[in-house]
């Protein structure tokens, strides 16, 4: 349960955002989090919903976009398969994560004066 | 105020941020590292479930390499100082990091744990994290390397339920090989589950119990600790 320290962290990060540029309030975060970020995004919505109480983000809406992995040979390109062998199956080269281990504050919707 | 009209409306503006949530933990995690490649200290991130057997694998690793080299240990754990008294029995210094509710270490605890323990003075530190196949994977703590611990009586379709921790292993200690024969599993198994969630499979099966395999645990850990040795 992660998730709770993860949303302390935003909530931290979108506290000092809007401190730092005098906003009035904080209207909309736009989050990715990758399938293989180690994070559920329902218990992430659930913290933030709970833990944003009394805070900047007190009246903000959490849109979550949620990445899938996708994994290719980093040599020719060729896609891996969720499941595979982490190794392509032409040249033999290990697999890289091309995206889904993303947990990124991408925009804030701010209320300034 | 409104640019336009110049009226006292509010204005709804889009602040691009693009950052990591954890950025925070990275930076902490970062200066971590640099401390231990500053004095030599080869730090290793030792993860796995509860029960999984890191602290027995500490303890006879402490036991094999008593006199050639040094190791310390931070134990992570919600309550108790079990682990660290298991360890400074071991004939290793040892201390724990009692997390209370917390699922994980973060880069922020180590470094505070730093600050009461004589680190510089080892070779290797191990940093047994709290047991625990989900949380401490999203942590980067500033380690050199990231060791997990499977016991064969886990399941051979552990590394598929737990991609992530998996993921980012640099090395997956199979332990408790003596209990193989009893639970029946396969060991070929959990080699192939390995395949499909590392892009670098790594892996060496042991009993901390028999010693069986434990040399080729120690072999890993000389490797990566050559480059700190010619610093000493």
């Amino acid at each position: 349960m992660h998730e709770y320290a993860i949303v302390q962290a935003l909530l931290d990060r979108v506290e000092a955002e809007a401190r730092g540029r005098g906003a009035l309030a904080v209207h909309r975060l736009r989050v990715r989090v990758g399938e293989l970020a180690g994070l559920d995004a329902d218990l992430f919505a659930t913290a933030f919903a709970t833990f944003r109480a009394g805070t900047a983000c007190a009246g903000a809406a959490l849109d979550v976009e949620r990445v899938p992995a996708r994994w290719a040979c980093p040599r020719c390109r060729r896609p891996i398969a969720p499941g595979a062998v982490l190794r392509c199956a032409d040249c033999a080269t290990p697999a890289r994560l091309e995206q889904g281990d993303e947990i990124v504050l991408d925009t804030i919707d701010l209320e300034v004066p | 105020m409104c640019q336009s009209c110049g009226c006292d409306d509010t204005e709804l503006v889009p602040v691009e941020v693009h950052e990591r949530i954890l950025a925070g933990n990275e930076r902490t995690a970062r200066h971590n590292r640099e401390h231990f490649a500053a004095a030599g200290v080869c730090a290793i991130n030792l993860m796995g479930s509860p029960g999984s057997g890191k602290t027995a694998l500490l303890e006879a690793t402490a036991r094999a390499l008593a006199g050639r080299r040094r190791l310390g240990a931070l134990s992570g754990d919600l309550a108790t100082d079990h682990d660290a008294r298991r360890l400074q029995a071991a004939g290793i210094p040892a201390a724990s990091i009692t997390t209370g509710s917390a699922c994980h270490l973060d880069a922020e605890l180590v470094h505070r744990a730093l600050h009461d323990f004589p680190w510089r003075e080892l070779d290797l530190l191990f940093v047994e994290n709290v047991g625990n196949l989900v949380c401490p994977a999203v942590y980067d703590l500033g380690q050199s390397a990231n060791v997990v611990a499977l016991s064969v009586t886990e399941g051979e379709d552990k590394p598929l339920k737990y991609p992530v921790m998996f993921r980012t292993a640099d090395l997956v200690l199979i332990t408790k090989l003596d209990l193989a024969r009893h639970v029946e599993v396969s060991l070929d198994a959990i080699h192939d589950a390995l395949a499909r969630v590392m892009p670098r499979p790594r892996a060496i099966e042991l009993s901390a119990r028999t010693g069986a395999g434990l040399d080729g645990w120690l072999r890993w850990l000389d490797e990566r600790l050559a480059p700190a040795r010619t610093h000493a």
